[in-house]
């Protein structure tokens, strides 16, 4: 890659309006970002509004007076015309105030960072195992296009794309740890090992670490490697699939060709040359699994009894917690286009002529 | 056309130049059914489709039991026992018959989903392509935003707003799943917007309805349609999530994903009952993805070679 594509780039120089563009593209996508979240906003708080349940009943219970559920009505700014509500509804979420979870009877964006981490750990995981087998699975099946090698590639996706994670999730459990009894059950830990030891990030593989004990650790892993495989096989599906449409577009570039007559071997040609420029687009499709990840782990969660953002917003939604299930709704959102926007960024960054 | 002979109908179907507009369609329509033929991986997945509407339309007669009567004394039988092909479930109901019924439920969704999400996608991106400038503008915002969203979880707040059950869950589906469709309908709008063909019925005094309607939407069908196939598999497995949530069909309607979530508590000692379920969503969302790669390659034979 070093010495065959630096066509593009050579005679460029930092010159001020090359600063101008970059910083117009930055202040584009930033406004692009805002407008988004500000939808966002608006979305949830329709379906606040919209919504069967009575938010002043959630406070004052069924059976207050009528001058205690006015008051509450007023307290809650209920009585103030839409646009203003939504006007305080936006100032609550960037100040972080939720409101209280009816449930847990602490406040959301508490409860939201105590069970953020379990899901992080798991969705970071999976992605890893998705990149790890999806990235040279691409590349065989581009190299080998239309043989069996590109074939079962295609089906696997075919297959994971069919499959309910859920049940595949229920599936997975039965055998390998009802029957087999090679991983663990559900939840993070087995019982007798939980809040050992000392929380520090949140997530128990780095927590183990860092308390050095190594029990604990091989009994996380055992836990988590089953619902991580799982989740990390769809993200393997798109990453593989991706992978190999790229590298379809590189392998019939010139440079290629060039790199062969100079008497590279194959393989250098393949895994390095190739291989190098695909992995640019590649940051944004890896950003972007990991973003469906953090979303689509919520079945999974639930299955393993996982104590993640999914399965807290689900306990949430069947207890009707709204302040919770939108709470937890805006987060994931901000993380979903937060993610969205490092992914563009990254390609900026690394792609020379995307600046 | 039902009265000519078949080796007259095949010639009417195969001839180089049409007769009428029925003619031409009847062409074209058999030219890529000779081209389904061909590709047996999709020819699998139109079956399975086919078999789902069967299953739907003669659920009566396919079922041997009642989807909902139950039989305690027929509590959790294993598969193949007398009368209970794929067994019973915890209340003694018998687990095929209720995965027949549940293609109904199946084949609603899908149906529900295919009149609303495209058609409210395509509106929105044919107009928003035609009209240009900031209508444009307004429209693809928009769009970007909702596509934005992560989209299960979107669903989740949907279906906890306006309450739990097969209406909502399929509407929480649609609002979620339009996007995609406008973009699509926008970029085949502004490839044709400025064609002679466009030129030509506008000079004619054409109004901007009639162009969509009439001379814009049936020439962005195709890429609707197959992104549609493909999205298939994605609604049925969101809506049978949301049923194993307990968010979308309520017992004791038959809905696979429900059943699934029945019979999780008996997972490790009666595995029949949340794994047949499962098999059958498995199956058509198969059917669906295998019949989508196949039109993919029929209707748009320059995107299937990348």
């Amino acid at each position: 890659m070093t010495n065959v594509d630096q066509s593009t780039g050579t005679g460029r120089t930092l010159s001020a309006s090359f600063f101008n563009r970059h910083l117009r593209t930055i202040t584009g996508t930033a406004f692009s970002m805002a407008a988004t979240l500000f939808g966002l906003l608006f979305v949830t708080f329709f379906i606040a509004r919209v919504m069967p349940i009575d938010p002043v009943l959630g406070v004052v219970g069924d059976r207050a007076s009528q001058e205690v559920y006015d008051a509450a009505y007023k307290q809650l700014g209920l009585d103030r015309p839409l646009y203003i509500q939504f006007f305080y509804y936006i100032r609550d979420v960037v100040t972080g105030n939720f409101g209280t979870a009816s449930l847990t009877a602490r406040p959301v964006l508490e409860d939201i960072a105590r069970v953020f981490p379990a899901t992080l750990e798991l969705a970071t995981i999976a992605t890893i195992i998705g990149v790890i087998l999806g990235i040279p699975a691409g590349v065989i099946a581009a190299v080998n296009e239309g043989r069996w090698q590109d074939q079962l590639l295609r089906f696997l996706g075919l297959f994971g794309y069919s499959m309910p994670i859920f049940w595949i999730g229920l599936v997975g459990l039965l055998v390998f740890y009802g029957n087999l009894g090679w991983v663990g059950g559900p939840g993070r830990l087995d019982i007798y090992y939980v809040d050992i030891i000392p929380s520090v990030t949140g997530m128990i593989l780095i927590d183990s670490l860092l308390a050095g004990d190594m029990t604990i650790f091989w009994n996380a892993v055992s836990h988590i490697i089953l619902p991580s495989s799982i989740l990390g096989y769809y993200s393997m599906a798109y990453i593989s699939r991706m992978t190999r449409s790229f590298m379809l577009e590189q392998l019939g570039q010139e440079y290629i060709t060039t790199a062969r007559v100079k008497g590279l071997s194959e393989a250098k040609v393949i895994w390095k040359h190739a291989l190098g420029n695909v992995m640019i687009p590649l940051i944004t499709v890896i950003v972007l699994s990991y973003a469906n990840l953090l979303e689509g782990s919520v079945l999974t969660e639930v299955i393993f009894a996982w104590p993640g953002l999914g399965n807290y917003i689900t306990n949430a939604l069947l207890s009707a917690d709204m302040n919770a299930v939108l709470g937890g709704t805006v987060v994931v959102g901000i993380v979903f286009v937060g993610l969205n926007l490092l992914s563009d960024i990254l390609y900026r960054i690394v792609d020379p002529r995307a600046r | 056309m039902t009265q000519t002979s078949k080796i007259g109908l095949r010639a009417w179907l195969d001839a180089e130049v049409p007769n009428s507009r029925l003619h031409a369609t009847a062409i074209q329509f058999y030219a890529g059914w000779l081209k389904l033929l061909a590709n047996p991986l999709a020819f699998i997945g139109f079956l399975v489709i086919v078999l789902l509407v069967v299953c739907a339309a003669f659920a009566p007669l396919l079922a041997p039991h009642d989807p909902l009567t139950q039989d305690l004394g027929a509590r959790l039988l294993p598969p193949g026992s007398d009368g209970y092909l794929l067994g019973s479930d915890e209340l003694g109901r018998d687990i095929y018959s209720r995965i027949i019924y549940g293609s109904r439920i199946t084949l609603l969704i899908v149906v529900l989903v295919a009149v609303t999400a495209p058609v409210f996608g395509l509106v929105v991106g044919t107009f928003a392509g035609y009209m240009g400038g900031w209508i444009d503008e307004v429209l693809m915002r928009i769009t970007d935003i909702f596509l934005a969203f992560p989209k299960l979880v979107l669903a989740l707040a949907f279906v906890a707003a306006l309450g739990a059950g097969i209406e909502n869950a399929i509407l929480a589906i649609a609002i979620t799943a339009w996007p995609p469709y406008a973009r699509i309908a926008r970029a085949e709008t502004l490839t044709m917007r400025n064609s002679d063909f466009i030129a030509a019925v506008q000079l004619q005094g054409a109004g901007t309805a009639h162009i969509l309607v009439r001379h814009v939407w049936p020439l962005c069908l195709s890429s609707i349609i197959v992104r549609m196939t493909l999205d298939m598999a994605g609604i049925i497995l969101t809506a049978a999530g949301l049923g194993f949530l307990g968010l979308g069909a309520q017992p004791p309607l038959p809905e696979w994903g429900a059943m699934i979530s029945a019979g999780r508590k008996f997972i490790l000692d009666q595995w029949w009952v949340a794994t047949m379920p499962g098999l059958a969503i498995f199956i058509v969302s198969l059917g669906f993805n295998l019949l989508g790669d196949g039109l993919r390659d029929i209707l748009d034979p320059k995107k299937s070679k990348s």
